[in-house]
């Protein structure tokens, strides 16, 4: 679903070059949950962006459904972003001016679905993550675990195949968190999608299918699920 | 993503009402600047612009219609030769002292105009009739003056150049650009009050009216031709060049106009400022917007409908505002002006320079990190 070949991304110029991905080679698959693991600084969250079409690489290759998008123009790679990922952030990033509804349905909007059709199915997904009683609430007026339950049921909006996660458990608590790596797990698991995750947090990695450790831009170690348990 | 930029903006009531505020105070100083600069042009010219005259024969190099050396009749006969000049009336405007019941004196200019023509006299009357200007020794004031000149009713008597002078009317709204009023009477009378130390056969101005449909410039040239020694003016040159003296010979017109571009220039920085800082406010959501896959052009709507809204939100209060002020400076010394083309043009300088701040914004959100969009 993913195929990243001699990835580089690289900043500044001359005697001030920095790495942040140094011929990264990673592939994810369908209906796999990856976690990138790594100290504050190593790449993962430049790997994500690049992965998901928000950062241009310097080098190398990177496919999504067998499509070459590191050397796409610019302009192209919304409607990249907008038909392949879902994404999911560390501090939810909803819209605090709409709904838990209204914020689904703003990335169902945005993906071409209108009127009566994207309230229903707004409200679908948030039945699917548990928030069926959370409709009209303002993410004011939601607990952490909440919003980020909001912000998968955006990031499913429209089906996309691969969801990106950084950090999704990082601003919650225990019992939250697990509830949330349950909901991607089960994205991964039943509906074959790819999940990829940055996280900190040992504990979840329980929900890993693989764990990709990253250090210094370059990936230093692969686990598989056996392995890591 | 009009809906998103509307509830954007509801949503922080608090900050929707500072960027209000700052909007609104801009435009309200941008109407009543250039109000002021209006009314100060309508002002130093009105007598000429509501002349009815087609031309204005005047001494040479005469700078504004407020005074000038005396002319001889025998140019009106000069001027009235000219084929398609249908008429040629003599007119006074000269500075002479009224006297007030105290007897305190004040200055005034007396308007001596041909009654039968009505060619540069009073307009906007409110009380009496330009009729009983016919009577000798009456005048007619403008209400806005009567504090000024000790004028309660018609039919009061007051002394100008020490000759009477009986008040038979009121005008409303005709301003001096100076300190002293207007007082309108016939160019009799206003012979009889000494205005401009005249003789008999001699005229300040000589006011010419063309056959209907006569070419403007043709008649200007002819009677030009006629009277070499002297300036023919048409109507528009003489406003033009009594506007021009006192905006830029006086240091008046010169304040006027530069507190009006100041206050667009201050207008500008506060708009510009204010919406700048409530799209920033919201970075981060046009951040995860594009994150999301909203293309740039998704994302200028949110911003530029944002800017809109609160342009028109903001211009809307700004304009009613300015109305009240307007309404209230109507009866005083320094009158705004309000016309309906200020303020459409206001409409649209206010969404143009909340658009044009935002789309300095733009950029910024455009060009997001997306690290930022991934940070906690």
């Amino acid at each position: 679903m993913i195929e990243i070949r001699d990835l580089y991304k690289t900043y500044g110029s001359g005697g001030a070059e920095v790495h942040a991905l140094a011929g990264v080679d990673l592939d994810v698959a369908a209906g796999e949950v990856l976690m990138l693991m790594g100290p504050s600084g190593s790449g993962k969250t430049t790997l994500l962006s690049v992965m998901g079409c928000i950062l241009r690489a310097t080098s190398g290759s990177v496919k999504i459904e067998g499509r070459e998008v590191a050397r796409m123009a610019e302009n192209k790679l919304p409607e990249v972003r907008l038909k392949h990922f879902g994404f999911i952030f560390q501090g939810f990033n909803l819209f605090p001016a709409l709904t838990a509804r209204e914020n689904v349905e703003l990335a169902l909007k945005l993906k071409g679905l209108k009127g009566t059709r994207a309230k229903a199915e707004a409200a679908a997904l948030l039945e699917q993550v548990g928030l069926a009683d959370k409709l009209n609430a303002f993410p004011s007026d939601l607990s952490g675990g909440q919003k980020q339950r909001v912000a998968i049921a955006r990031a499913l909006a429209g089906e996309p195949p691969i969801v990106l996660a950084d950090e999704p458990t990082a601003a919650l608590d225990s019992q939250s968190g697990l509830t949330v790596m349950e909901i991607l797990t089960g994205l991964a698991r039943k509906r074959g999608r790819a999940v990829v995750v940055v996280t900190h947090d040992n504990r979840v990695l329980q929900y890993a299918d693989r764990i990709v450790r990253i250090a210094d831009g370059r990936v230093v170690d692969e686990e598989d699920r056996e392995r890591a348990a | 993503m009009f809906k998103l930029a509307w509830k954007n903006l509801f949503h922080d009531r608090v900050r929707l009402a500072v960027t209000l505020v700052g909007i609104v105070f801009a435009l309200v100083l941008i109407l009543v600047q250039f109000g002021l600069f209006l009314s100060f042009l309508d002002t130093s010219a009105n007598i000429v612009e509501r002349s009815g005259a087609d031309l204005w024969i005047t001494a040479p190099k005469v700078p504004y219609v407020n005074g000038g050396p005396p002319l001889s009749e025998a140019n009106r006969w000069k001027a009235l030769a000219v084929e398609g000049v249908e008429r040629v009336d003599r007119y006074i405007l000269a500075w002479v002292p009224w006297k007030l019941k105290s007897g305190a004196i004040e200055s005034v200019q007396v308007v001596g105009y041909n009654l039968d023509s009505g060619l540069g006299g009073p307009w906007n009357v409110v009380a009496g009739s330009v009729e009983d200007l016919r009577g000798e020794d009456t005048v007619m004031v403008d209400e806005i003056y009567k504090d000024l000149l000790g004028v309660t009713h018609i039919g009061q008597v007051f002394e100008i150049s020490n000759r009477r002078a009986r008040i038979v009317g009121f005008t409303r709204g005709i301003r001096s650009f100076t300190t002293a009023p207007f007082v309108f009477c016939s160019f009799k009378n206003a012979q009889n009050y000494g205005a401009g130390n005249l003789r008999e056969d001699q005229a300040v101005y000589l006011l010419v009216k063309g056959k209907a449909g006569i070419a403007l410039e043709a008649l200007r040239a002819a009677v030009q031709a006629k009277v070499p020694e002297l300036d023919v003016l048409t109507n528009a040159e003489m406003h033009g060049r009594t506007q021009t003296h006192w905006v830029f010979a006086t240091g008046a017109g010169i304040t006027t106009l530069m507190g009006a571009v100041l206050g667009l220039i201050v207008g500008v920085v506060v708009v510009a400022q204010t919406i700048y800082a409530a799209t920033v406010d919201h970075i981060r959501e046009f951040g995860t917007l594009k994150a999301m896959g909203a293309s740039n052009g998704r994302i200028y709507e949110v911003i530029l409908a944002q800017a809109a809204i609160s342009g028109g939100m903001g211009y809307a209060v700004a304009i009613a505002i300015a109305a009240f002020i307007a309404r209230g400076s109507e009866g005083g010394n320094a009158p705004i002006a309000l016309p309906p083309e200020v303020a459409a043009g206001t409409l649209l300088l206010a969404l143009a320079m909340c658009m044009g701040a935002s789309v300095i914004s733009i950029r910024k959100a455009t060009r997001i990190d997306p690290a930022m969009v991934f940070r906690g």
